[in-house]
């Protein structure tokens, strides 16, 4: 069986490979135009890898990967063109 | 916009249980003392790392069930079967062991007190541990808005929290509905059968007093009520949804 999760599940790694929060931040799929926060992508955090999609298209849009403590992240498909306004500060 | 835009780090820290409390036959909670805690907002998670003698690492993430205001950080751990780290965490650790996590993390599933308009809280299973630390945050700062949970779980001995939820539930301001998918007890009012348009529709607000609606459980859970909510006119980007699943290989 395959799960299905969203984006807060790689919210500690992609803090840890982007030095700042990223789930607020919206990225455009290069296949279908849509617009999301990463916190609303599709991930498989199951597969070899994680893989993240486009919530509409589901092309491939993020794939990350740990090899001995780095992060490998790749965007195939996904460009970051804004950041959400956060509700409030810390 | 500082918080969230600031570079920083995220390290991994230890943490000491100075608590552990049974919630359910399943759910365990453990307060931490976090010398290097930084304060969190309500909703966000953290991520557990366990490191065998061997050197093999497995790391989840979970969601933080107090609030910012509460002393210590408390976690929730709901025990999957052949899971790899959550056994460890609700049957093994004791009080006064360590752990080893990093956070807080998210910026997206969070809620904050000086948001206006109603908040609608809706949760299946151990989904109610982070709508639970927006609850404590909402009673620390008794802003002027309206707030409902409604809350699904297999039983009434499976519902997290039970005794804490109807002591929120006297406040005037907090609305808190149930609904049981398995058991029932004799007399039971509440709602039976999955958070469906039937259960909505009587318990969320129109569209038009604009709720901020959070939506978190099991990946089926939060995809139904979801769409449940969609049919029933709420809008879809005022709906904030938070998934969880086993991970790791």
């Amino acid at each position: 069986m395959t799960y299905v999760l969203d984006g807060n599940a790689i919210a500690g790694d992609l803090f840890a490979a982007f030095g700042h929060e990223m789930t607020t931040v919206v990225g455009r799929c290069r296949n279908c135009g849509t617009a999301s926060p990463v916190a609303e992508l599709c991930v498989y955090a199951r597969a070899p890898g994680t893989v993240a999609r486009c919530s509409t298209c589901h092309a491939v849009v993020m794939v990350l990967v740990t090899i001995g403590g780095e992060y490998h992240i790749h965007l195939p498909a996904y460009e970051f063109i804004e950041e959400v306004q956060s509700s409030c500060e810390l | 916009m500082a918080g969230a835009a600031l570079p920083g780090r995220l390290s991994w820290q230890l943490g000491r249980v100075v608590d552990t409390i049974e919630e359910t036959r399943r759910a365990k909670s453990l307060v931490l003392d976090l010398p290097n805690w930084q304060g969190h907002r309500a909703g966000q998670h953290v991520d557990i790392r366990l490191t065998a003698d061997d050197g093999y690492q497995a790391q989840r993430g979970y969601s933080i069930a107090s609030a910012p205001e509460d002393d210590g950080v408390m976690l929730t751990v709901d025990r999957l079967e052949r899971g790899e780290v959550s056994p460890y965490l609700t049957d093994v650790i004791e009080q006064g062991d360590e752990l080893e996590l990093r956070g807080p993390i998210g910026g997206y599933f969070v809620w904050d007190a000086s948001q206006s308009g109603p908040l609608l809280l809706i949760s299946g299973g151990s989904g109610i541990v982070p709508l639970r630390a927006m609850l404590r945050h909402w009673a620390a700062a008794r802003p002027a808005v309206e707030v409902r949970l409604l809350h699904s779980a297999r039983s009434l001995d499976d519902v997290i929290y039970r005794d804490e939820l109807m002591r929120l539930a006297a406040f005037e301001e907090v609305d808190v509905r149930i609904a049981l998918t398995r058991a029932w007890p004799d007399g039971w009012r509440g709602h039976r059968g999955r958070v469906d348009r039937d259960f909505l529709d009587g318990a969320a607000w129109p569209p038009r007093d604009q709720p901020h609606i959070y939506v978190c459980g099991p990946t089926a859970f939060v995809e139904a009520a979801t769409a449940a909510l969609v049919e029933t006119g709420q809008q879809p980007n005022t709906i904030k949804t938070e998934r969880f699943g086993p991970t790791g290989n």
